[in-house]
């Protein structure tokens, strides 16, 4: 896709801003990704308002590996609520209004002290429950967090390493019992 | 399947298909009693249960809103969700672990050997324990449980290596598998446990006992019950005589029914149970159905506990392998020199990955510190604290006017006041499991704190007096001869077993009853 029917496209679907990334080379994201670079349309936040959530997400589940595009898909979660809800949008927009525009570039310390004074706000609570619930569920995050999801597919764990832990005595049978097939 | 007609008056009507429901209806149906069986929820099977953890969670669980007061930290961290039960065909024994230890002889005379505590409703059971063990015995050759009747333990998996050793080191000696109701091979008509560790989503080898497809089915054999899906009752009528005479539903359109009804049983997981109740309020009843005593929603107990994760520099995978197998059974004594009245067990418990940090870290982690348990993903180890509440009167299922669920009934609101006993057996669960975990080389150990119920109980309890409960040793009420309390709802206490063995055992027993009492017409 070129930049200018990107822009059309965007234009077609109402866009109110976009996030943008490359994906580092060489992490499990890499991967996963088709390409390296991506690009993602808000249709209630500014590019600006979308890049403050991001860094919110960033502050409240910092993992320093974790490339943006994982977190992309938080902010694309929380635009999407606020493009539903008028409501939504004016309590992301006052929360987003009190940290200021320089949020997203400051400090982790400051950032830090930032959240902590607004701990109690529906606005934090809002993007901590989005964060938890969209950035640890998708392909990405397994990958990153060595998660291997779903076994069943593949015969169970009982096949896949479920007690190849050697770093502790074995358990005595009494205390547990036969492997299957073993 | 039998279809029975509606104005049949010589129907059992039980509501809820869980563990307590499911299987009265097996009981009574293959006894020859006609049964009508209501249930909320859909259909799944072994082929339909989602493996996308967050989707399975949809799939299963009660979503129609709930409220919760009280100073309870579960008020704060789980304001939407108070309690995490179950919508489908098979109740919660669809997302149970299959955890079946027994409640112990002391627990069920927890008032006489506790003694008075202040702030507390203890009662003791109105059963003898000796009788409890007879139906024990059934429910776990029903079940096929581990480590009983000769059955093997579930084999070891590395979560549990790290339980073990650290549980041996700091001197417990009374740890292995656990109980559990899972196959280690095929048996009953079921598959063998494959360690896929998605046992709350629905067991796709239904190696972990469910009613779905265990008591159902074969209840449905008997050519005796008429299953009705996606159904949820709003009401229990009763006549002029003060005994129940049905109860009225709303069908899969959202059109309202009525079933004529000789029994109804109620089995709808302890919150709902009080709500229905309560909801059956009557000009005669004026504070709901079985409720002269004020008992009805009082008493809610859950299990004293949460999480402790133990984190470490070396691999673990503690999501592969079945989920809660593995106990320390040491601490399930009453031995008032902890500091606290009753015990707790310490079981197993691993969380999936998109689960952990909303079900398995207090609301109040962020940054840094909630970053770092879940970059240890690999290498973490984790305790459920499964201890006995401390019931309260005060702790209770109200209506809630103000919130109205889709048919525009009020909902449940679960009022939780922690009492002090609870506070000083979690934090010695959370010092001992701390040690537990240290004591293998942990690198560091956080905990949760009181984490949504899926331990519901005693919201109408069974008791020898009257005044003090709902529900007589049979779990029929106090007050209406033909209305029973089928699910955990009739625990007199909550002990500190999981709770479904023990509901299987009394709903055993409960059919027994039943059929004894429509012989000789009494009811």
């Amino acid at each position: 896709m070129t930049p200018k029917n990107l822009m059309q496209r965007r234009e077609f679907l109402g866009a109110t801003g976009m996030l943008t990334g490359l994906i580092a080379a060489g992490t499990p994201l890499a991967l996963l990704a088709p390409g390296r670079a991506w690009a993602m349309d808000l249709h209630a936040l500014s590019s600006s308002e979308g890049a403050t959530v991001m860094a919110v997400c960033r502050t409240i589940a910092p993992h320093d590996k974790l490339d943006d595009a994982a977190y992309a898909l938080v902010v694309q979660s929380i635009d999407g609520d606020a493009a539903k809800n008028a409501d939504t949008l004016k309590m992301l927009r006052d929360g987003l209004g009190h940290l200021g525009p320089a949020f997203a570039t400051a400090t982790e310390s400051t950032r830090v002290q930032a959240l902590t004074a607004i701990e109690s706000s529906p606005f934090f609570k809002t993007v901590r429950t989005s964060t938890l619930g969209v950035l640890y569920a998708t392909p990405m995050a397994y990958a990153y967090f060595g998660y291997e999801g779903e076994a069943f597919s593949k015969g169970g764990y009982l096949v896949r390493g479920f007690n190849d832990l050697r770093w502790l005595p074995e358990v005595p049978l009494a205390d547990s019992g036969p492997v299957p097939g073993a | 399947m039998a279809a029975i007609s509606q104005d049949d008056s010589d129907a059992v009507v039980i509501i809820g298909s869980g563990a307590g429901g499911g299987t009265l209806a097996h009981e009574l149906t293959r006894r020859g009693i006609k049964v009508v069986l209501i249930e909320a929820g859909a259909r799944q099977s072994l082929e339909t249960f989602s493996q996308v953890p967050g989707d399975a969670f949809a799939q299963l669980t009660w979503l129609e809103p709930r409220t919760i007061t009280g100073t309870s930290t579960v008020a704060q961290d789980y304001p939407t969700l108070p309690s995490w039960t179950c919508k489908t065909v098979g109740g919660t024994t669809v997302h149970w672990t299959g955890a079946t230890p027994r409640i112990r002889p002391w627990e069920i005379r927890s008032r006489t050997t506790y003694g008075e505590i202040k702030g507390a409703s203890l009662i003791d059971w109105p059963v003898e324990y000796s009788e409890l063990e007879h139906y024990y015995d059934l429910a776990e050759k029903r079940m096929v449980v581990t480590r009983r009747n000769g059955n093997p333990g579930l084999p070891a998996s590395n979560h549990f290596k790290v339980m073990y050793n650290g549980a041996k080191r700091i001197g417990y000696k009374r740890v292995h598998t656990n109980y559990m109701a899972i196959n280690t091979k095929p048996a009953d008509g079921r598959g063998l446990c494959i360690q896929q560790g998605f046992c709350v989503q629905g067991c796709k080898t239904g190696a972990k006992w469910s009613t779905l497809y265990t008591e159902i089915p074969r209840a449905e054999a008997t050519g005796n019950l008429d299953l009705r899906v996606q159904c949820r009752a709003s009401r229990i009528e009763h006549g002029d005589n003060g005994l129940v005479t049905g109860v009225v539903y709303r069908d899969p359109q959202g059109n309202e029914q009525r079933q004529k009804a000789r029994i109804v049983c109620v089995a709808c997981n302890s919150v709902e149970t009080a709500r229905l109740l309560l909801l059956s309020e009557s000009a005669r009843f004026p504070h709901g159905l079985a409720n002269s005593s004020d008992q009805v929603g009082r008493n809610y107990s859950c299990h004293t506990g949460g999480f402790v994760w133990g984190i470490f520099d070396k691999p673990i995978h503690f999501y592969r392998g079945t989920t809660l197998a593995g106990i320390v059974e040491d601490e399930t004594r009453h031995d008032p020199t902890r500091g606290f009245a009753g015990g707790y067990h310490l079981e197993l418990a691993a969380l999936d990955l998109p689960s952990l940090p909303l079900a398995g870290l207090p609301s109040t982690m962020w940054g840094r510190d909630f970053a770092f348990v879940l970059e240890h993903y690999r290498s973490m180890a984790g305790i459920f604290i499964n201890g006995e509440d401390m019931p309260r009167a005060t702790n209770r299922i109200t209506l809630n006017s103000n919130v109205k669920d889709s048919f525009g009934l009020p909902v449940a609101n679960i009022h939780v006041d922690d009492h002090e006993n609870n506070a000083a057996m979690r934090a010695h669960a959370q010092k001992q499991a701390k040690a537990l975990y240290e004591a293998v080389g942990a690198i560091r150990v956080v905990h949760s704190r009181q984490t949504p119920a899926t331990h519901n109980m005693c919201t109408a309890r069974m008791s020898k007096d009257p005044r003090d409960g709902v529900a007589n040793p049979h779990g029929q009420t106090h007050d209406i001869a033909n209305l029973f309390i089928a699910d955990g709802s009739a625990m007199s206490t909550p002990g500190s077993a999981n709770p479904t063995l023990t509901i299987v055992a009394l709903a055993l027993r409960q059919a027994e009853f039943i059929a004894a009492q429509m012989s000789a017409r009494n009811i």
